[in-house]
């Protein structure tokens, strides 16, 4: 079962179409109890970070943040990996997660803003996530904020200047581009998440 | 790199894939679902379905058609075609689209744009622009003599009502009040395969930021060439040549690659 958690951040109707076209169960939640009972948390989001604190105040984060301790999988796309982060400089005064350590920032001068369209994303090492994906592979973004190259990005995509387009730590990741748009290498993505063991 | 996009347009009316010149002669070019999948498969980056006839006992073939087609498409997808308000908006992305265009109704009321951004992300608003070029005499040209020049009108209502408005000032403002990319049609090109309006597109481009998708006019690969380095355009959008084979969308990629121009392809 894929969890799929709803925080009035977009439309969640590509997301969960996407799993049910590999085969998964999919329940859209905002209720902390049934996140509780996850195994496969997926968090995406589109728009502004400050977003995000709908998380906090409904107690999904502190419920998020211990199921990933024990041990469920946990998938952030786009604004959801942004969150996975300590925070935004879009919105200063919320916090993220903070499971990954570094601050989402706005693409440096110079590159036109939002970021829109195909680009590549080039693997970095071994990951999980990243599967039988081809490297590079064209993914579709639409962002203006980005995660910089830590030392838990395994997919690395050039927008001005390099950024975090796959980050993998253990059981949780983050994809900055939409897998759910991303043709037949986002839906491999995809399966290689909903397969994890938990 | 980023690269430049290929977007197919679907022209929809009652649930069929339709194509025409200026609304006559209108020839059915077949089922949406099917033409979706098909251009995605070969190579279309992104798919635009719009409802030409729509109105409001029709809105929900329109959602019933989005949900077929969206189905089995996993690149971006984008519905317009009559949708006023953030409620008509909400019923097209729940059917599965990933952005809605807007025209006529964001002309009324502006704040319909900021509403719908609001709600599901600037990234899922595009703001469809008709422009008609129009000779001007109010204006007083660059000397500061008054004399005819040209402005780019923008037109509603499917290209019947002017409006007045002055494209490039109207695409600033579409993108301030939170529209996420423009979809620009020529009115003077579209249909005649003579080109894009290169001057329009590049004006456009020049003042906002955002995405501009060029439209209107595409009828060989120089064109699309053209309209990504002097039209600035960070996408192109067409329908009738992908219709009826005369031209594969991967023919036309492979080609665009070749003469130096960034495309997903091979995909």
């Amino acid at each position: 079962m894929i969890t799929l958690v709803d925080y009035r951040a977009g439309n969640l109707a590509s997301v969960k179409k996407a799993f049910e076209h590999l085969g998964c169960e999919v329940e859209i939640t905002e209720d902390p109890e049934v996140v509780r009972r996850a195994t496969h948390i997926v968090v995406p989001g589109v728009g502004h970070f400050a977003a995000t604190e709908q998380l906090s105040r409904t107690g999904l984060t502190d419920v998020i943040r211990k199921r990933i301790e024990e041990g469920a999988n946990f998938l952030g796309i786009c604004v959801g990996m942004q969150w996975m982060f300590e925070g935004s400089t879009e919105a200063a005064d919320v916090r993220g997660l903070g499971v990954l350590r570094g601050m989402i920032e706005k693409f440096p001068g110079g590159a036109k803003v939002p970021h829109v369209g195909w680009n590549q994303v080039d693997r970095r090492g071994e990951s999980k996530i990243l599967a039988g994906v081809e490297s590079p592979a064209f993914v579709y973004y639409t962002h203006s904020y980005r995660a910089p190259v830590v030392a838990d990005t395994v997919g690395v995509t050039s927008y001005g200047d390099e950024f975090s387009g796959v980050v993998e730590k253990g059981n949780v990741f983050g994809i900055q581009f939409h897998p759910e748009k991303s043709g037949s290498a986002g839906l491999k993505m995809l399966e290689n998440f909903a397969r994890l063991a938990c | 790199m980023l690269t430049k996009r290929i977007i197919a347009c679907l022209d929809c009316h009652a649930g069929r894939v339709v194509k025409g010149v200026n609304f006559v002669n209108i020839r059915d070019a077949g089922d949406p679902a099917e033409l979706a999948c098909l251009h995605s498969a070969n190579g279309a980056d992104e798919i635009v379905l719009l409802d030409i006839t729509a109105t409001h006992e029709e809105r929900k073939t329109l959602a019933d058609t989005v949900r077929r087609t969206a189905r089995e498409l996993f690149v971006p997808f984008t519905v317009g075609g009559g949708i006023r308000s953030l409620e008509d908006a909400a019923a097209i992305f729940d059917a599965g689209a990933d952005k809605i265009t807007i025209n006529s109704a964001a002309v009324a009321d502006p704040e319909v744009i900021t509403s719908i951004a609001n709600r599901f992300g600037s990234q899922a608003v595009v703001l469809a622009i008709d422009a008609k070029r129009t000779p001007s005499c109010a204006r007083p040209d660059r000397s500061g003599a008054p004399g005819p020049t040209e402005i780019a009108e923008v037109y509603v209502s499917g290209g019947r009502k002017p409006t007045g408005r002055d494209a490039v000032e109207w695409a600033k403002e579409v993108e301030s009040r939170g529209a996420g990319e423009i979809m620009l049609t020529s009115m003077d090109r579209d249909g005649t395969r003579s080109g894009f309006d290169l001057g329009l597109t590049a004006t456009i481009a020049n003042a906002v930021s955002i995405p501009v998708i060029a439209s209107g006019g595409a009828g060989s690969v120089e064109h699309f060439v053209e309209v990504f380095r002097e039209g600035k355009a960070d996408a192109a959008l067409a329908a009738s040549i992908f219709h009826f084979g005369l031209k594969s969308i991967g023919d036309l990629k492979q080609q665009l690659q070749g003469a130096g121009i960034p495309m997903r392809w091979p995909l």
